[in-house]
């Protein structure tokens, strides 16, 4: 009869097997708004890792450019050419390529920029909360003080004074939305502060920096999660709204917020479609994310559970 | 006479709040020999907790500690520098806290942190960690300690948890052990298990200990001294014994009576009357007098000072009372 220990103890065979069979999976599994959340997202990815090798045309090569194709439709639409199965806009670019690498810069964008402003707002969130005192007061009022002004109007300002580019838009973005971390990590801080396994960690004389590391950072984690695959979604749309105003991205690097404002300026000419690809997929590839980050947001909080 | 450990003078710890200064601790001193068990009673807020995370200099803004000296071992801890103060934590001194529930953390195994003590204070090498960690389960008596090293604490009861904490206090053999309410969390039987397991580790291992508690029954039966805290004050030590059977402070009576007894057939217990006053306003004089059976006016105007008594007790009060319970 094997003991206990053996049975139900952490000798499991494989990481995978363990995975697999974790009540993690099984309510993902059985809950299809966030299986097709994945499935967004996972195809997302796929446009963006393989979708470059198989699109017709590069749009940011000018000798496959030909002004001559301009402004053709979709497929099923008069005129139309199977070259092009989402037509093209002004400058003869296939919109379906376009949307391809559009994905890229607004994904790169939204990742990156959610992953720095993660590390920046959880570590000041981290020091605030543990320490307190001046330096928790100082990062706080800083922090209120963001948050009293609309995030896009302070990012919109940031953009018109750098100017364009995914490194100015990505600073900007940090700045406008590590509050939101800091200050939920601070908030969670004060509550792993107050465990007992803390205190107990400074009785045994660990140093603070480790406390952090190994003790409160991993509680915390958690909202930085949800938190995290939220603001993907959301960094997308502020760099969609910021390129649409024309301070984003620049305009040989077209994010999906960029093809958007190209159509737009010829929408009401009668070329919907410039437009309205570019919109449908920020508007799906926003959709799944949130759909996961729902399901994250129910299924990492113990007290919906 | 036995070695002394730790020698305590004149410890304050205020707390500066918007309401005014708190003054948890207030001027408390004692000593404690090698060996040596004492336990600190009081009500909760008493200042019991605060006094020895004060000795350990843990406390944080915008709690202030001031003493005359905390001589430990013959180092003052009170001026060490806050290098030197981990070196302490843990090594020298080690805690055991109230509740298991919450001193583990819930995201490591049980042997990495028995485990991380082990890596702080010790020269071990991977493999002689190791073999302490389920030596030191195997001591706090888990069966089946290197199977149960790879479980995580909520896969342990209370406790065994308790069990675990104790392993991980004794782990770097200290020499002196706080246990703020080892047992308070626990349910009576298990209580006794533990307690039987800390007299007989701290014991063999010829540590002292402060046993930290507002539970007399928990105290008479480990300590060899008991301090008695009322307000941030020491009002009462001595020889267990002493203090048990022929209590010389009013407050220290008035506990006691408050305990049922099977020999005696009382209908009613004698709860003492009234209220722990606010630590921000506090009567001058005796914290105690306004609740004080004995009290007389002179207790409202002065602290009264300590007084020796025979045998090693000393009581701070006025009116002292000397026959046995």
């Amino acid at each position: 009869m094997p003991s206990r220990a053996e049975t139900r103890g952490p000798s499991n065979p494989s990481m995978l097997s363990r995975i697999a069979a974790s009540e993690f999976t099984r309510d993902f599994l059985s809950n299809p708004s966030a299986v097709a959340g994945a499935i967004i997202i996972v195809f997302a990815l796929l446009v963006v890792l393989i979708g470059p090798h198989v699109v017709p045309q590069n749009p940011y090569d000018l000798k496959e450019i030909n002004l001559a194709d301009a402004y053709k439709p979709p497929i099923g639409f008069a005129g139309s050419s199977l070259k092009f199965p989402l037509g093209t806009d002004n400058q003869g670019r296939d919109i379906l390529s376009s949307l391809v690498y559009g994905c890229r810069i607004s994904l790169f964008i939204g990742i990156v920029g959610v992953l720095i402003s993660c590390v920046v707002g959880t570590t000041l969130g981290l020091v605030s909360g543990y320490y307190g005192g001046k330096l928790d007061s100082l990062i706080m009022r800083i922090a209120d003080i963001e948050l009293s002004f609309p995030s896009i109007l302070i990012a919109l300002f940031m953009m018109s004074v750098f100017g364009r580019g995914i490194d100015k838009l990505l600073i900007a973005l940090t700045a406008v939305s590590w509050v939101v971390y800091a200050r939920t990590v601070r908030g969670d801080t004060l509550g792993v502060k107050a465990k007992e396994y803390v205190e107990a960690a400074r009785v045994i004389g660990l140093p603070d920096r480790i406390i952090l590391v190994r003790h409160v950072l991993p509680n915390v984690t958690t909202s930085i999660i949800v938190l995290s695959t939220l603001n993907v979604g959301g960094f997308i749309l502020a760099e969609a709204t910021l390129s649409f105003l024309g301070v984003g991205v620049p305009v040989t690097r077209p994010s999906l917020g960029l093809l958007v404002k190209n159509g737009f300026d010829v929408l009401f000419s009668g070329y919907w479609w410039v437009a309205v690809f570019p919109g449908l997929f920020i508007m799906v590839l926003i959709f799944g994310i949130n759909l996961l980050g729902d399901f994250l947001k129910d299924e990492l909080n113990p007290r919906l559970k | 006479m036995a070695e002394r450990l730790l020698e305590v003078k004149n410890l304050t710890t205020d707390f500066h709040t918007f309401r005014g200064r708190v003054r948890a601790v207030d001027g408390i001193s004692f000593h404690l020999d090698k060996g040596e068990v004492l336990g600190i009673v009081g009500e909760s807020g008493s200042g019991k907790s605060v006094a020895n995370l004060s000795i350990l200099r843990l406390i944080e803004q915008p709690g202030v500690v001031s003493s005359d000296g905390v001589l430990f071992k013959g180092r003052d801890l009170s001026g060490l520098d806050a290098r030197s103060m981990l070196k302490i934590r843990g090594k020298e001194i080690s805690m055991i806290f109230q509740d298991p529930m919450t001193s583990l953390n819930p995201l490591y195994t049980i042997g990495s942190q028995i485990e991380e003590m082990l890596l702080l204070h010790t020269d071990l090498d991977d493999k002689g960690r190791k073999a302490r960690c389920a030596e030191l389960l195997a001591m706090v008596g888990i069966t089946n300690p290197e199977e149960r090293l790879r479980s995580y604490p909520h896969q342990f009861s209370g406790g065994m948890r308790q069990r675990v904490v104790i392993a991980i206090a004794l782990a770097a053999d200290p020499c002196l052990i706080i246990a703020d309410e080892p047992t308070t969390a626990l349910d009576v039987t298990i209580q006794a298990q533990i307690l039987r397991l800390m007299e007989r580790l701290v014991s063999r291992a010829g540590a002292s200990m402060i046993l930290i508690t507002h539970d007399l029954a928990v105290v008479s039966r480990m300590a060899h001294r008991i301090a008695v805290m009322y307000c941030g004050r020491i009002v009462e030590t001595g020889p267990k014994r002493m203090v048990i059977k022929s209590p010389a402070h009013p407050y220290t009576r008035g506990l006691l009576g408050s305990i049922p007894r099977m020999s005696a057939d009382q209908r009613r217990l004698d709860p003492i009357t009234g209220m722990v006053p606010s630590l921000l306003d506090l009567p001058s004089g005796c914290a105690f007098s306004p609740r004080c059976p004995r009290s007389q006016p002179i207790c409202e105007r002065g602290v009264p000072p300590e007084i020796k008594l025979d045998g090693g007790r000393s009581v701070c009060c006025h009116f002292p009372q000397l026959e046995n319970l």
